[in-house]
C-alpha cells in the first residue's frame, strides 16, 4: 500500500542498506562527451549474492552515475527485494525505466531525472518530491506517484497503468496515449496542466483536478489536438478557445460521474486527501468527435 | 454540367478472345475489381480505369490471353504541362485531397549509382578468384570503442604490456554489443499493417536463414515472429505502436525512426480500414481507428532529447544497439553528426529514391536528396570529427542491385538495407498503389483473400535466393578489386570513378572522374 507504514518499516530487521562509494570524476572518452563504460570491479558498483527476499533495501544515490544506480535497483529486485528506497537522488535519469517486476515498490527521495519509469511494466514508483520531463514514457503497466510537480511530456505513448501527480504538470502531457483491450492508461493531475494536453490521444483517461494555488486556467490551450480516442475529465471550466479542433466539451454523463468518483477516490487514497472536497466542483468531459480525424484528407 | 471524371484510364486491358478459355480466373485474381465476368457471354469484361498494371491476371491467365497496354491517349504536347500533371490537377479538382502514392520517387532525377564505376585489378596486384578463395562478407554493426584497454598477465613493462612472448593479453574494455551480419544486406523497416503478415513472416524467415536482420517497421511485432526475434530489429516511432518492454526486449536491436526516404518530414498514417483485428493486436490500438504516427516525436526537439530516448531504450533493453533512421535531407551530414553524438550505434540513411511507404506525391517526388550523396558526406563528416567509429552507417533507399551495394560500401556505408527489392522478389510489380490496400500479390494489403496468396516459405526462399545471388555478385566484385573482405572495400572511394558527373558532385562524393 502506498504512503503508509514506511516509517515503521524503516526499522524492520530485514532491511538492508547499500552504501555507495562515490565514483569520483568519470573517465571520459577522447572527445569528452560521455563517461567510459563502468566495468566490473570499478568503484561504484556493489555486487552481492545474499538473498533479499521480501526485504526493504535502501540505496544511497549520492554521486552515483545513473547507469550504476539503475543496475543496483535491478539487481536488488532480482535478488528478491520487494521495496527499494532511493535516498539522495539528484537528477539521475531513467529510474525505473524498463523495470518489469510487478509487486515491487521503488521510492525516490530527492528529484529524479528525465524518463522516470519509461517503458515500465508493473512496479509502483513513488517520488516524494518533484519529477522532471518524460515521466512514464510509453509505460505499460504499474503505478507512478509524484508527490510534487512533474515536467513536460508525461505519459507519452503510455499504454497502461496509472500516473498520479499531486502538483502541476508541464506541456504535452498524455500525448499519444493509447488504450487497447484491458490496457487502459490513466493520468491524474492534482494541479494544473499546460498546453497540448492529450494531443493525438488514442485512448485512456486524463483527469486534471486544478487544485492548489491557481496560476490561470486549469488546462492550457490546444487541449486534445488530433485526439481520436479516450476521454479527459477536467475539474472546473474549459473555454472553447482552449480546445483542439478535434474535440468537444460536454457535461459528464451519470456513467462518467461514477467513473470520476472512482478515479478521484483512488487518487485521494494514495495522496491522503479527502475525495469529498475534490468532488464538490463540477467536471467537464472532453472527447473526440471522430476516430478518423484525417480520414478525408487524402485521395487515392 | 456533371462529368464523372476527366481522368482517362492509365492502362488498357487487352484480351485475346481466341486465347481466352473463359475460366474467369482474371476476375478472381484481380484485387482492383477490374474484371466482371459476363455470365451470359461467358467472357471477362474489364474496367480499364481500375487497372494498376500489376500483372496478376497476366501471370495467372491459363490461356496467356491478357496483355496490359499503356493507354496512349494523345495530349497536346507540352514539355511543361505533362499529361501526368494534368491528370493530377483533375484528380485534385475533383476531390480536394492530398494525392497519395507509394514505392519511392520515380522522377527522372540523376541516378548517381549509375554514374559510378568500380575498379578492377589488371596484371599487378592481381584480382582474386572468388570461386576458390574465401571471401569475408561478415559485417558487424554497432559502436566500436574509442580506445582499447589491455592488461597483460605476468610481468609487464611500464606500459602494462608483457615484454615476454609467453605473456597473454586480456581485453579490459567492455565492447558494445554488435549486430553480426553474414552479408552486408539487411531488410528495411516495413510495418505490419502497411505490408501483410506473410511479408513479415517471409522476411523474418529469410533474415534468419541468411544471418542478417529484418526490421519490423513501426507497427509492432506479431507473435508469430517470436521464433525469429534474434534476427529482428524492432522499431520505435512517434506513434509507439506495439511498443512495450517485451517488444523492446525481443528485438536484437531497437531502431528509432525519425524519418524515412519515402516521405522525409512526414509521419505515418495507416487508415482505419487497414486496422483489422490482427493488426490492432500487434499495434495495440483499437480496430478501425486511424493509426497516426506524426512526423515529429513530441519528446524529441533536440539532439539532447534524442540522446534521452536512445539511452532510455538502452536502459530498457540492457544496452542493445540502438539505430536511428533518418531521411537523407540537405544538411544530412550535420544531422548525422548530432545523431551519432546523441549515442546512436547505427545510423540508417534512407535516400529519396527509397521507400515502400505510402506518401503524398508532392513529398515523395520533391523532398530529400540521393542516398549516394548522403553516404559520402556523412562518412566524411564523421571521419573529420573523429567519431566514425562510434556508429555504423546503413544505406538504404534506392539499393536496386548488388552493384549499388558495392558502390554504397565503397562510398562509406557499413551495410545496405533493401525494401523494394525484397518485395519485388516476393512478387511486387512496383505498380505504386501500395496505399490502396488492394495489392493483388498479397503484399501490401490486409484483405485475407489477398494476403493468403503469399506463402511465407516461398516468399522467404525467393528473398534468400536474391540475397545469396547478390552476395555472390559482391564476392565477384571484391575479387575483381583484388580484396577478399567487404571490410577492405568500406570507404574505399579510390576504387570508384565518376562518369558524367559534374566537378562539384564528384568533390562532394570524394570520387575522381574516370580517367584520373
Amino acid at each position: 500500500m502506498i504512503g503508509q507504514g514506511q516509517e515503521e518499516r524503516a526499522a524492520a530487521p530485514d532491511s538492508a542498506v547499500v552504501r555507495n562509494v562515490p565514483t569520483g570524476p568519470a573517465r571520459k572518452g577522447p572527445t569528452g562527451i560521455e563517461p567510459a563504460r563502468i566495468t566490473a570491479g570499478q568503484p561504484g558498483t556493489t555486487r552481492g549474492t545474499a538473498s533479499r527476499k521480501g526485504a526493504r533495501v535502501v540505496i544511497d544515490g549520492k554521486g552515483v552515475y545513473y547507469k550504476t544506480l539503475n543496475e543496483q535497483i535491478r539487481e536488488e529486485i532480482e535478488r528478491g527485494a520487494t521495496e527499494v528506497v532511493l535516498d539522495n537522488i539528484i537528477g539521475q535519469r531513467y529510474i525505473g525505466t524498463g523495470l518489469a517486476f510487478p509487486g515491487v515498490t521503488v521510492t525516490v527521495n530527492g528529484v529524479p531525472g528525465n524518463d522516470l519509469a519509461a517503458f515500465m511494466n508493473g512496479p509502483t514508483l513513488v517520488v516524494n518530491e518533484n519529477a522532471q520531463d518524460g515521466v512514464a514514457n510509453t509505460m505499460n503497466s504499474g503505478l507512478v506517484v509524484i508527490k510534487g510537480d512533474a515536467g513536460d511530456v508525461l505519459g507519452y505513448g503510455m499504454r497502461g497503468g496509472s500516473v498520479y501527480v499531486r502538483g502541476n504538470v508541464g506541456y504535452r502531457v498524455g500525448i499519444h496515449m493509447k488504450a487497447f483491450e484491458n490496457r487502459q492508461p490513466l493520468i491524474v493531475v492534482g494541479g494544473h496542466a499546460r498546453d497540448f494536453l492529450g494531443e493525438y490521444m488514442a485512448g485512456g483517461e486524463i483527469v486534471v483536478l486544478g487544485l492548489g494555488p491557481s496560476g490561470g486556467p486549469v488546462v492550457g490551450s490546444y487541449v486534445g489536438t488530433g485526439m481520436h480516442a479516450g476521454v479527459m475529465y477536467i475539474r472546473g471550466a474549459v473555454d472553447e478557445h482552449q480546445l483542439g479542433k478535434e474535440v468537444r466539451a460536454t457535461e459528464p454523463t451519470e456513467t462518467d460521474q461514477a467513473r470520476i468518483r472512482d478515479i478521484v477516490a483512488d487518487y485521494c487514497r494514495v495522496m491522503g486527501m479527502a475525495p469529498e472536497e475534490v468532488l464538490q466542483e463540477p467536471f467537464v468531459k472532453i472527447y473526440p468527435y471522430t476516430s478518423r480525424p484525417y480520414g478525408r484528407r487524402y485521395v487515392y | 454540367m456533371a462529368y464523372t471524371t476527366f481522368i482517362p484510364s492509365e492502362f488498357r486491358v487487352v484480351i485475346d478472345k481466341d486465347a481466352c478459355i473463359q475460366c474467369g480466373r482474371c476476375a478472381q485474381q484481380c484485387g482492383w475489381n477490374v474484371y466482371t465476368f459476363d455470365e451470359v457471354e461467358k467472357r471477362p469484361v474489364p474496367d480499364h480505369s481500375k487497372c494498376a498494371a500489376c500483372h496478376r491476371c497476366v501471370t495467372f491467365c491459363p490461356g496467356g490471353a491478357i496483355s496490359i497496354k499503356k493507354n496512349d491517349l494523345a495530349f497536346k504536347h507540352s514539355d511543361s504541362m505533362s499529361p501526368d500533371l494534368i491528370k493530377a490537377i483533375w484528380k485534385q479538382a475533383e476531390t480536394g485531397g492530398v494525392q497519395l502514392t507509394g514505392m519511392g520517387n520515380d522522377r527522372p532525377y540523376l541516378r548517381i549509382f549509375d554514374h559510378l564505376l568500380l575498379d578492377a585489378c589488371q596484371v599487378t596486384n592481381p584480382s582474386i578468384d572468388p570461386l576458390r578463395e574465401p571471401m569475408e562478407m561478415r559485417t558487424f554493426l554497432g559502436r566500436k570503442p574509442d580506445f582499447l584497454d589491455v592488461a597483460a598477465d605476468g610481468p609487464t613493462d611500464g606500459n602494462g604490456v608483457s615484454p615476454t612472448a609467453s605473456g597473454t593479453l586480456r581485453l579490459l574494455t567492455e565492447l558494445d554489443r554488435q549486430l553480426q551480419l553474414e552479408t552486408p544486406i539487411m531488410f528495411g523497416g516495413m510495418s505490419y499493417g502497411s505490408v501483410s503478415l506473410n511479408v513479415h513472416r517471409s522476411l523474418a524467415m529469410a533474415a534468419t536463414e541468411l544471418g542478417t536482420f529484418m526490421n519490423t517497421g513501426e507497427g509492432g511485432m506479431h507473435a508469430d515472429l517470436e521464433p525469429y526475434q534474434d534476427h529482428i530489429i524492432v522499431q520505435c516511432a512517434s506513434g509507439r505502436f506495439g511498443v512495450d518492454s517485451s517488444y523492446l526486449q525481443a528485438g536484437a536491436a531497437v531502431e528509432i525512426k525519425i524519418g524515412q526516404g519515402a516521405k522525409p518530414g512526414i509521419g505515418g498514417h495507416l487508415p482505419g480500414e487497414k486496422i483489422d483485428y490482427e493488426v490492432s493486436v500487434t499495434r495495440m490500438i483499437p480496430q478501425g481507428t486511424d493509426a497516426l504516427s506524426p512526423a515529429p516525436h513530441h519528446d524529441i526537439y533536440s539532439i539532447e532529447d534524442l540522446r534521452q530516448l536512445i539511452y532510455a531504450l538502452k536502459e530498457a533493453t540492457g544496452y542493445k544497439p540502438i539505430s536511428v533512421k533518418i531521411a537523407c535531407v540537405h544538411n544530412v551530414a550535420a544531422i548525422a553528426s548530432g545523431v551519432v553524438r546523441a549515442g546512436a550505434d547505427i545510423i540508417y540513411l534512407d535516400g529519396f529514391r527509397g521507400g515502400t511507404g505510402a506518401s503524398p506525391t508532392v513529398i515523395r517526388d520533391h523532398v530529400g536528396i540521393p542516398v549516394e550523396i548522403a553516404i559520402a558526406t556523412v562518412d566524411q563528416r564523421l571521419r573529420d570529427e573523429g567519431i566514425r567509429n562510434r556508429a555504423s552507417i546503413v544505406a538504404a533507399g534506392g539499393i536496386r542491385q548488388s552493384a549499388d551495394v558495392a558502390k554504397a560500401i565503397a562510398l562509406g556505408a557499413d551495410a545496405c538495407a533493401i525494401g523494394t527489392a525484397a518485395l519485388v522478389a516476393m512478387g511486387c510489380h512496383v505498380c505504386q498503389k501500395c496505399h490502396t490496400g488492394c495489392c493483388s500479390w498479397g503484399i501490401c494489403t490486409q484483405r485475407p483473400e489477398l494476403t493468403r496468396r503469399l506463402d511465407p516459405e516461398w516468399g522467404a526462399s525467393q528473398v534468400v535466393n536474391l540475397v545469396h545471388a547478390w552476395t555472390h555478385e559482391l564476392a565477384e566484385v571484391l575479387g575483381a578489386l583484388g580484396v577478399n573482405a567487404i571490410e577492405s572495400l568500406r570507404g574505399s572511394r579510390e576504387r570508384l570513378r565518376g562518369l558524367g558527373l559534374d566537378k562539384m558532385t564528384l568533390d562532394i562524393l570524394g570520387v575522381k572522374p574516370a580517367g584520373l
